[in-house]
């Protein structure tokens, strides 16, 4: 049987949809809208690195930022292929968009190791 | 496409509401373009879409040719355009379109073979492809009786044996339209129907046809096909179900090469 590379990328593009879903407006609620207009009194910068820096923290925003590159990497693909109709790019289509969220996850990934 | 109009129509009712029907005419014979034409029929409360095209038929034009058989929603016969949308003719009624005009066009997606008509193929070479039938890996002989099954296990494909090959959801899809080579809505549906029958054990060779880039995983789940359908079978739903055991299988398969199939 011919076997096919889309159910891995699919797993990344609706594991990053629901992450992204559940978490992306809870993180944009109380740092975009509570924090900055005082419904919770803003937390200490040291706090805050302290707890970014501990591991489940560093997990949560490691999956968190990584698949939700992979989730717009497959979206964006399929944008391209069919909405712009350039499916004979197929191939650098597709590494540039995962191409772009593996680069991502990487810096995404250094960043949180250095911090 | 030019609009040409018909006169004269004997039947009207006597002072009766009149709306214009523009209908999709391809002759191969006569013309190498469609054109629309225009044709007036009476309003009627109780009338459907399929009735008006009755009505041209009979009385207006006997030229036009069209696919029809229940007129209740059963045979999947009659699906076209209508405004744009893929529907079947038999359940929409003229009443919810006037004044109109009412346009009225093959499903789209497919090759026209005469006006209403169109060549449906592709579609049934698909459904072939994917064995819609319970196949066993052994026959029980006669003697040993019928497969039995609860009511739960019927509940678990029922939803997908309600399609009756009406198309609307080949028309719909954007994602058909644009790459024809796409195994569609209804072929993965009712190869689910059977995949999901607890006495079918054919899943395995319908896989080889589904699990590919041109069967589910073309879909980008814009779900228009669940959206048109008459049955409610939900093929979109279907699709995604598959998907998710099919990446299952990926990753068992991935961390347990031994495990098989
Ligand atoms: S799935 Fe629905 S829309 Fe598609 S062919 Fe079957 S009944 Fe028609
Ligand atoms: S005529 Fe049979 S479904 Fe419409």
């Amino acid at each position: 049987m011919k076997t096919t590379i889309e159910p891995f990328w699919w797993s990344l593009f609706g594991a990053g949809g629901t992450l992204a879903a559940l978490f992306i407006p809870i993180t944009l609620i109380i740092n975009g809208l509570a924090i900055p207009l005082g419904w919770l009194d803003a937390p200490a910068y040291e706090n805050v690195l302290q707890l970014a820096r501990h591991p489940l923290a560093r997990t949560y925003l490691f999956l968190l930022i990584s698949l939700s590159f992979y989730h717009w990497a497959h979206r964006f693909r399929f944008t391209l292929y069919d909405g712009l109709q350039l499916k004979h790019l197929n191939l650098l289509i597709a590494v540039i968009c995962y191409g772009g969220a593996t680069v991502g996850t990487i810096a995404a990934g250094y960043t949180l190791i250095n911090l | 496409m030019a609009v040409d109009s018909l006169a004269g129509n004997a039947a009207v009712v006597a002072g009766g509401e009149m709306v214009t029907l523009e209908v999709f005419r391809y002759r191969p014979e006569e013309e190498t373009e469609p054109v629309y034409q225009a044709y007036e029929v009476p309003v009627h409360k109780d009338w459907v879409v399929l009735d008006a095209l009755n009505h041209i038929k009979d009385h207006l034009d006997g030229t036009l040719s069209f696919r029809w058989s229940c007129r209740m929603g059963v045979c999947g016969s009659c699906g076209m355009m209508v405004n744009g949308d893929a529907t079947l003719t038999c359940a929409t009624f003229v009443e919810s379109l006037l004044p109109g005009p009412i346009r009225v066009g093959p499903l789209e997606n497919f090759p026209v073979v005469r006006d209403l008509i169109i060549e449906m193929n592709d579609f049934m070479e698909k459904l072939e492809s994917v064995k819609p039938w319970i196949i066993r890996d052994e026959e029980k002989s006669l003697e040993d009786g019928a497969y039995l099954q609860t009511p739960a296990q019927l509940a678990d494909f029922k939803q997908f044996s309600m399609c009756i090959n009406c198309l609307l959801c080949y028309a719909a899809c954007p994602v058909y339209g644009l790459e024809p080579s796409f195994t569609g809505p209804a072929v993965i549906a009712l190869a689910q129907r059977y995949n999901l029958d607890s006495r079918d054990q054919g899943a395995g060779e319908r896989n080889a046809i589904l699990n590919t880039d041109e069967g589910i995983w073309q879909c980008t789940l814009v779900g228009e096909c669940s959206v048109v359908c008459p049955k409610d079978v939900d093929p979109a739903a279907a699709i995604q179900r598959y998907k998710v055991s099919s990446t299952l299988q990926w990753y068992q398969k991935l961390l347990m090469p031994w495990s098989g199939k």
